[in-house]
């Protein structure tokens, strides 16, 4: 019999990547490019949709090669992306307008604290299970119509369509101008703060507080379900399903099961907890967020708690300071001290996230002292990622039934084993890392097999998970307590720099 | 300092003892320095002293080589990463790959990260544990471990050191020159086992055996009742940077002969290949 897989597309913020995975969730092969991040005014960050689309047409066919695999043995497509970045594009031609506008720019600030002011948390929370912030996508699609002529009136008439990078990804895919698909999933929709987050549909009041015509959004189906096949690139494959990167992240750790958790260390990091289907409200500074959504069953939510800058942390002290080569080296350079010599980095390069959610913070480097050295400032890069983890636990654990018992962590911050230990150390509990750690992909894959009966079920999918590595705390509470105070007072001195205008 | 007294004085790199016995044999058959070496290291050293970029015209100029003799060289050291080309004006500077001479060939933690897919794929596949381990000190330094994939309770070995004689991982180490077998030999190694390789003639073997097959393993050799299989990662060049093996109960690893299992031994060249190919070893 003539083995079959599944090609998962996990279209990330740095790069797009094609995995090609075996029927027990095993990789097998690999292809990756990287996209260029513009940057054209401070708090600004855009990406080319055009060229991520043909950075997948590379991709694919790469992954393909390098596993040995034809077209006709793949079973089927699944999408994860970054989420909440914003591509409008012309319905007939396929070419975007302008850059995409990505979820780390903060463009929309004075506009988010105009409807805060005007309109209030509360609505925004009760429709959508958000605050407004710079990072979702609404307000950019409201910023764009302010800034670029006619675009408003374009998209009314249908003939300018909105998108998330999934949406963008299967339009292209299954014909583009000549009746690609424009549909998006309820995890991707649930980020928009169009969305209403209980029933899965656009919700008009939202819809006319942002000012978005209902004729260019894309139409909101199930993560798992089977759209339609693939045109371009894998002509006849069926594109099985489509999640935002975190939450298939979530899927692919298996956290299948009420208070299950993942972390994903990327350039940013995510923590997701499966909820059920219970829609929990955070008082504690998380997202109310869909977790997965299965064909016809019921709503799976989670808790969400984002870090905007983490190993983003390590690529600048590599790209803008220079003081290592790969970002892996970090570690080399941490080790080459035993603490972090006093010195704190607090990351606030676009304001703070969760829990904090102060977009009038910037970074800070405290604690310099003349002792400082460069393995001083690489360690406090490490432990700024572990101590934005322990704030986001802390605020979950305050909001769900029970505390965190396990941390399961992805991403390709978890080669990092400084790191890792030091994660398990504020958290006073183990962290896991499964074999497995390219969950994104895996998690698109899984629901896309499962969509096409590629795997059963999801107790299936479980028996796939196994532990590749652990993690256990070993940090004195005296100490965790000291630091935790320490980082603490560090991130108070972030707030309040940016001055309103 | 002449070339052959830099050799020396670095004896102990066994790159550089490889090299050496190199240009021995090529001294023996011709008297006097390279010419193609001497020109190289004075364009490096007409980059190095230079106000910055310079073009291919400006450094055969400057030489008083012809351009074409100039390229070539030119583009040999780019080639091996001593001199980069800049894009828009085509001018030459030295490369980054200088500034790392004779420091480890390749960071540690960026040797697991870039591993670690395949060494999940490898444990996933073989259902053992795997180890990547580097050499340091006459000893093989753990440097990254992932679990055997059946949920038990282990604890992760990265950091810890294993014999060289004594591993399947410290012999393609010994193998391939990443570490030496004389010191080794000279402090006469230890005896863990009745199985253990001690004798220099034993461990030649081993090594010739293991440069012929490709992969190594060590089989009661260490503790009784445990086995462990490794084949060779290479960087660029072909350089070998470290080794990649399976390791479990000799049942576990070998068949009922105490011959390790093809299969497994197929899986654990494959992940090392895949893991040379990503760290830019085109032909292996």
């Amino acid at each position: 019999m003539v083995e079959r897989y599944v090609i998962s597309i996990d279209q990330g913020t740095m790069s797009t990547r094609c995995i090609l995975f075996d029927h027990r969730g095993r990789l097998v092969s690999v292809a990756q490019k990287e996209h260029r991040q513009h940057f054209p005014k401070p708090g600004w960050v855009e990406h080319d949709a055009i060229e991520i689309w043909s950075n997948l047409q590379r991709v694919v066919p790469r992954a393909l090669d390098n596993g040995g695999v034809r077209p006709d043995q793949v079973a089927a497509i699944g999408i994860a992306n970054q989420r909440e970045t914003t591509v409008l594009w012309d319905r007939r031609t396929g070419v975007p307008v302008g850059n995409a506008i990505v979820w780390q720019d903060t463009r929309t600030d004075a506009l988010v604290e105009e409807l805060r002011r005007e309109t209030g948390d509360d609505f925004f929370i009760e429709h959508c299970g958000l605050s407004p912030t710079t990072y979702f996508s609404a307000p950019r699609i409201r910023w764009l119509f302010d800034h670029v002529d006619g675009l408003r009136e374009r998209a009314q008439s249908g003939e300018v369509l909105f998108g998330t990078m999934e949406s963008w990804l299967i339009w292209n895919l299954t014909g583009g101008p000549d009746g690609g698909l424009h549909i998006t999933d309820a995890t991707n929709a649930s980020r928009t703060m169009l969305m209403d987050i209980r029933t899965l549909t656009w919700d008009d009041e939202l819809l006319a507080h942002f000012g978005v015509p209902r004729p260019m959004l894309p139409e909101i189906r199930p993560s798992i379900e089977s759209y339609g096949v693939a045109h371009a690139l894998l002509p006849d494959v069926r594109i099985g399903a489509a999640l935002g990167d975190q939450q298939a992240a979530l899927f692919g750790q298996t956290c299948f099961a009420p208070g299950e958790a993942k972390c994903t260390y990327g350039t940013g990091s995510f923590l997701l907890l499966n909820t059920g289907t219970d829609l929990v409200r955070s008082r504690h500074g998380l997202l109310t967020t869909v977790g997965y959504k299965v064909t016809d069953e019921p709503t799976v939510y989670a808790l969400e708690g984002p870090i905007a800058v983490t190993g983003s942390l390590v690529q600048w002290f590599r790209d803008r300071l220079g003081l290592i080569n790969s970002a892996p080296e970090i570690e080399t350079l941490a080790r080459t001290v035993e603490d972090n010599g006093g010195c704190y980095i607090v990351p606030a390069f676009s304001g703070l996230f969760a829990p904090h959610w102060r977009s009038d913070a910037r970074g800070v480097i405290v604690g310099l002292t003349a002792y400082i050295t460069k393995g001083h400032l690489a360690r406090a890069v490490l432990e700024a990622t572990g101590w934005q983890t322990r704030e986001v636990v802390d605020a979950m654990n305050a909001d769900a039934p029970r505390a965190l018992k396990e941390l399961k962590v992805d991403g390709g911050m978890t080669a990092n084993n400084l790191l890792m230990q030091f994660v398990a150390d504020v958290l006073d509990v183990p962290v896991v890392r499964p074999m497995v750690s390219e969950t994104v992909s895996l998690g698109a894959a899984y629901a896309a097999g499962l969509a096409v009966g590629y795997w059963p079920d999801l107790e299936g999918l479980r028996r796939n998970w196994h532990r590749a590595g652990q993690w256990l705390p070993t940090m004195d509470s005296a100490r965790r307590e000291t630091e935790y105070d320490n980082w603490k007072r560090a991130v108070e001195r972030s707030y309040g720099w940016i001055r309103p205008q | 300092m002449t070339f052959q007294a830099a050799i020396s004085t670095a004896a102990t790199d066994p790159l550089v003892n490889r090299l050496s016995s190199l240009t021995e044999s090529y001294d023996r058959d011709m008297a006097g320095p390279v010419q193609s070496i001497e020109r190289a290291a004075a364009i490096l050293r007409l980059l190095a002293g230079g106000p910055g970029r310079l073009g291919l015209g400006e450094v055969a100029a400057s030489l008083g080589l012809a351009k074409g003799t100039t390229h070539g060289i030119l583009r040999t050291l780019q080639s091996v990463d001593f001199v980069e080309q800049d894009e828009a004006t085509g001018k030459y500077q030295l490369g980054a790959a200088l500034l790392h001479l004779g420091t480890s060939y390749l960071d540690v933690n960026e040797l697991r990260s870039r591993s670690i897919n395949w060494a999940d794929a490898l444990a996933a596949r073989s259902g053992a544990a795997v180890r990547l381990g580097v050499p340091l000190e006459g000893k093989v330094l753990i440097v990254h471990h992932v679990f055997r994939p059946d949920d038990t309770f282990q604890t992760l070995d990265v950091g810890s050191l294993l014999p060289l004689h004594a591993s399947a991982l410290g012999k393609v180490l010994l193998a391939y020159g990443a570490a030496s077998l004389e010191p080794l030999v000279e402090a006469e190694p230890e005896a863990y086992t009745r199985h253990t390789l001690v004798s220099s003639q034993q461990l030649n073997r081993a090594i010739t055996e293991t440069r012929d097959a490709g992969w190594a393993a060590a089989v009661q050799e260490m503790i009784m009742g445990e086995a462990d299989i490794a084949a060779p990662i290479r960087g660029q060049g072909g350089l070998v940077v470290g080794a990649v093996g399976v390791s479990g109960p000799v049942e576990s690893i070998c068949d009922s002969k105490g011959h390790p299992h093809a299969s497994l031994v197929g899986l654990t060249r494959n992940a090392a290949r895949a893991i040379s190919r990503d760290l830019g070893a085109a032909r292996w």
